[in-house]
């Protein structure tokens, strides 16, 4: 992980439309008029949201003006949490994991596949513009490393063949099924059925 | 009291404070980064380690609140190598450039280390590299040297109210900046160089010019504005290199203003360094006999009535009785030392002096500001002012609009009725300000200048005497003098005729005198029309432009003086440096003119005058001290004018002779002007 660069084209106006407004104004009434700030994190993702998947600084500001904070605290909390994006994202966003477990279990490999098929460098977007990845830190997902996230769904026990598989796949536009590649359910011990003579979830 | 065991000796220590203050209190010292007393605690850098009875793991002192019967450590092998341990991470990245760093010598980082670093180093990966950040023109910045200790974004947050320094990213990516670099908004920007324990952020002015160790250290004060801060000033032979601050709780704490600290380099620009003659609408260097005998046939050939003075803003009370005494040989009395019409009324000392002092603000309860801008007319007060408002939760109001003061306030009007209003307690404001009870009323000079001026000081002054509380225990009245040489001029009676005497604006208007000597006044307003013109002063400003003759005298870090600041207390600054070249102190250039004028001194020494000094000032107790109090005399009425209250902005980088010579001032001063203009803030 390095720090996140901010992107150098800037949208000029961020504001939040209907919709997200309304989010935004539930979310506002969890919280006291005097620590309303404590919405700042929902207001970065809703922001994220609604601007396909990025931050721009221009929202930045908005939030920090529609919480009365300052600037910095609101880029602050932006910088620290690698689930916002201050830059563009493809489409089909890729988070791979490369945290201990995952390393061990060759998180590697799958960076690897990914450089060779997206584009050699994380977070650029890949030549057609659909697809993007990046390295990020422990998903919480150890039990079936290694594992990638792909938008708000988890790939698991990948090797370099079912993640070019799932590549493959964004680029047809016609994206794989979530869970684990190596026919586990869920979390559940390879190849054991039963549990205590009883079929697990 | 409770009491603590540090190192087996008991000791007794207030409820509150931290096991690390218990151990100073025991004498025992403790190595720290991240904390300091004047802010909030983070507890980040882990370097106070101690240990403490029946905790298996050492402690962060900074941080762990002492509680009675707690059994501290803090020389055990345990404590030794836990902090080794913490220096070691510190030092894993960074860098080891003390050599070519201008914190060489006076850095926390290399002093700790001394004692708690470990001579070799087992960190063998790259070490982390932190591009350089913009922070503006007075702050370096190398932030490869970070240890993360966040001194500066908790004194960019909490003093100085400029919430603009902050840490992005996280982890080893961890980086302190400013929000997208800009540059810091505030006049007390300067003094995240001193909290800096490493050398991440250091003067850009000062960058690479000298060493500590080879600097002369002088302890004065600085005269820039009215609060009169408490400074070291360091000199290399004749160079001011640099101004600090020096540690006074009744005045500056540990703060000075920007201006303050980076006006030095006006003090090497712009210098007036031999006399100076007008021959044919040019001015020619000459000699001192020369410009004195100009000026004595001059004063020989005009009647005296015709003669007249006006005293800087940074002239000490020295130099002002001089001057004074030598008007006086003169037999003219139209003296002046106010650059705009301000009323005041100088029978009681208190009708001029910020009397709550700088330290009662933080007891007091309520603050109004009647026409003044604290921010920019006296920064270091009002970083108090902010610091009651944060710790305290001080209210506060103004009457006019003074623009961003770092604090929240109210606006409860904006024209003298308003003012009139309270007077007459018809105004909302009364109900709050009743239940007050240590209030603070702070009277700027842009409501002073105002034509019901006189109204507004003394009938809140009665106001508030009618209320009691203007008393021995608690003054109410406060006066936001400017200048430093408002308050020594008053005491030393320069002007003293009349109660409300504009005489010298209107005949200086009306173009009635032939000579005026200005004595280091810059700032003075007028249009010149076949006036002769002595200026004696250290820089070619604006009073040197118009002048015939230009004497050349020392600057505040060149000469010995007393000075008053706005709350009346007495203090020395001190000679650090010598006059430019041919340049005399002040007090002697008046003694020169003296000497071929009458052929006698003026004073046969600077003690002596100095004495005299000490006798004329009113109500004096001692150096360094508040002035005894004593019961006000009667009202004096004055007319009522309805008008609004505008408060005059100052151009802050640009008040006196010596920032409009410093070339860093000017820099600052075109940056806010960017600022303003695009006037968005970002």
């Amino acid at each position: 992980m390095s720090l996140k660069k901010v992107n150098p084209e800037q949208p000029k106006t961020f504001e939040f439309n209907e919709k997200t407004e309304n989010i935004a104004q539930e979310i506002l009434k969890k919280y006291p008029e005097k620590n309303k700030k404590s919405a700042v994190m929902p207001f970065l993702y809703l922001a994220q949201k609604q601007n396909n998947n990025w931050i721009p600084l221009a929202a930045i500001k908005y939030i920090s003006k529609y919480l009365s904070m300052p600037y910095i605290s609101v880029y602050e909390v932006a910088t620290f949490y690698s689930m916002f994006n201050l830059s563009p994202v493809g489409k089909y966003f890729i988070q791979v994991c490369t945290t201990t477990p995952c390393m061990i279990r060759g998180a590697d490999k799958i960076v690897k596949v990914c450089k060779e098929k997206i584009s050699d460098k994380k977070d650029l977007i890949s030549k057609n513009g659909e697809c993007s990845w990046t390295e990020v830190e422990c998903l919480g997902a150890c039990v079936n490393a290694p594992m990638m996230q792909i938008n708000n769904d988890y790939y698991e026990d990948l090797d370099e063949k079912s993640t070019a598989k799932i590549i493959d796949s964004i680029f047809r536009d016609k994206l794989l099924k979530p869970g684990s590649y190596r026919g586990r359910k869920n979390t559940s011990p390879e190849n054991v059925k039963t549990i205590n003579g009883r079929e697990h979830a | 009291m409770p009491k603590i065991i540090v190192n087996g000796k008991e000791i007794e220590f207030q409820s509150g404070m931290t096991v690390l203050q218990a151990c100073e209190l025991a004498g025992a010292e403790i190595p720290r980064f991240c904390y300091h007393e004047r802010l909030s605690i983070a507890g980040n850098c882990r370097m106070c380690l101690v240990e403490m009875d029946k905790s298996r793991k050492p402690i962060a002192s900074c941080a762990m609140p002492a509680t009675e019967g707690m059994n501290i450590k803090t020389n055990t092998e345990m404590v030794e190598k836990a902090r080794k341990g913490v220096m070691e991470f510190l030092l894993a990245n960074h860098p080891l450039d003390c050599p070519v760093c201008d914190q060489g010598g006076e850095c926390d980082l290399q002093d700790q280390s001394l004692y708690y670093g470990v001579d070799k180093s087992r960190f063998s990966e790259n070490k982390r590299y932190v591009s350089e950040k913009y922070m503006g023109p007075l702050i370096k910045t190398q932030m490869t040297r970070c240890i993360h200790c966040t001194r500066c974004v908790r004194f960019a947050t909490e003093v100085a109210g400029v919430p603009e320094i902050g840490a992005i990213g996280r982890g080893e990516n961890m980086e302190i900046t400013t929000y997208l670099e800009k540059s810091m908004e505030s006049e007390l920007s300067g003094n995240v160089i001193d909290l800096c324990p490493v050398g991440a952020l250091t003067s850009k002015p000062y960058a690479f010019s000298a060493r500590p160790w080879e600097l002369k250290k002088t302890e004065s004060i600085d005269v820039l504005d009215a609060v009169g801060s408490n400074i070291r000033v360091d000199t290399y032979g004749w160079e001011v290199k640099r101004i600090l601050p020096r540690l006074n709780e009744d005045i500056n704490e540990e703060w000075i203003s920007d201006k303050t600290r980076y006006s030095c380099d006006g003090l090497l620009k712009q210098r007036i360094d031999t006399p100076y003659v007008k021959k044919n609408n040019k001015l020619v260097k000459s000699s001192w006999d020369e410009a004195l005998n100009v000026i004595i046939k001059k004063l020989n050939e005009t009647e005296s009535s015709q003669i007249a003075g006006h005293i800087g803003d940074l002239v000490s009370l020295e130099t002002t009785l001089a001057f004074k005494k030598f008007f006086e040989l003169l037999g003219s009395n139209n003296l002046d030392f106010r650059e705009k019409k301000f009323y005041i009324n100088s029978e009681d000392k208190m009708n001029y002096l910020f009397n709550s002092s700088i330290n009662g603000i933080e007891k007091s309860d309520l603050i109004l500001l009647v026409g003044c801008n604290p921010r920019h007319e006296a920064t270091i007060l009002n970083a108090r002012i902010r610091k009651a408002f944060k710790n305290n939760k001080t209210p506060i109001f103004s009457v006019g609009n003074p623009g961003d003061q770092t604090y929240e306030y109210k606006i409860i009007g904006d024209n003298s009725q308003t003012i009139k209003d309270i007077i007459e307690e018809k105004h909302e404001f009364n109900r709050v300000f009743d239940i007050a009870k240590k209030p603070l009323i702070i009277i700027g000079e842009s409501a002073l200048e105002l034509n019901s001026g006189g109204f507004i000081f003394e009938e809140l002054k009665n106001f508030l005497y009618q209320k009691k509380l203007i008393s021995e225990k608690w003054n109410a009245l406060n006066i936001l003098i400017q200048n430093a040489s408002t308050v020594g001029a008053l005491d030393l009676k320069i002007i003293n005729k009349d109660k409300n005497n504009f005489e010298f604006f209107n005949n200086i208007k009306n173009n009635k005198f032939k000579i005026l000597y200005l004595l280091n006044s810059d700032n003075l307003k007028f249009e010149k029309n076949n006036e002769f013109i002595i200026y004696q002063g250290s820089h070619g400003d604006r009073g040197a432009e118009i002048a015939d003759v230009i004497l050349p005298s020392a600057t505040y870090t060149e000469e010995n003086g007393f000075y008053q600041n706005l709350e009346g207390r007495v203090q020395e600054c001190r000679k650090a440096s010598y006059p430019a070249g041919e340049a005399l102190e002040s007090w002697k250039v008046l003694n020169k003119l003296t000497n071929v004028y009458k052929n006698k001194n003026l004073f046969n020494s600077f003690n002596k005058l100095r004495d005299e000094v000490l006798e004329k000032i009113v109500n004096f107790e001692s150096l360094n001290k508040l002035p005894k109090y004593k019961e006000p005399s009667k009202k004096v009425n004055n007319n009522f004018e309805n008008e609004s209250v505008y408060i005059n902005p100052i151009d802050y980088y640009f008040s006196n002779s010596i920032s409009r010579a410093s070339k860093v001032m000017s820099e600052c001063r075109d940056i806010k002007l960017k600022y303003q203009k695009s006037g968005t803030n970002n």
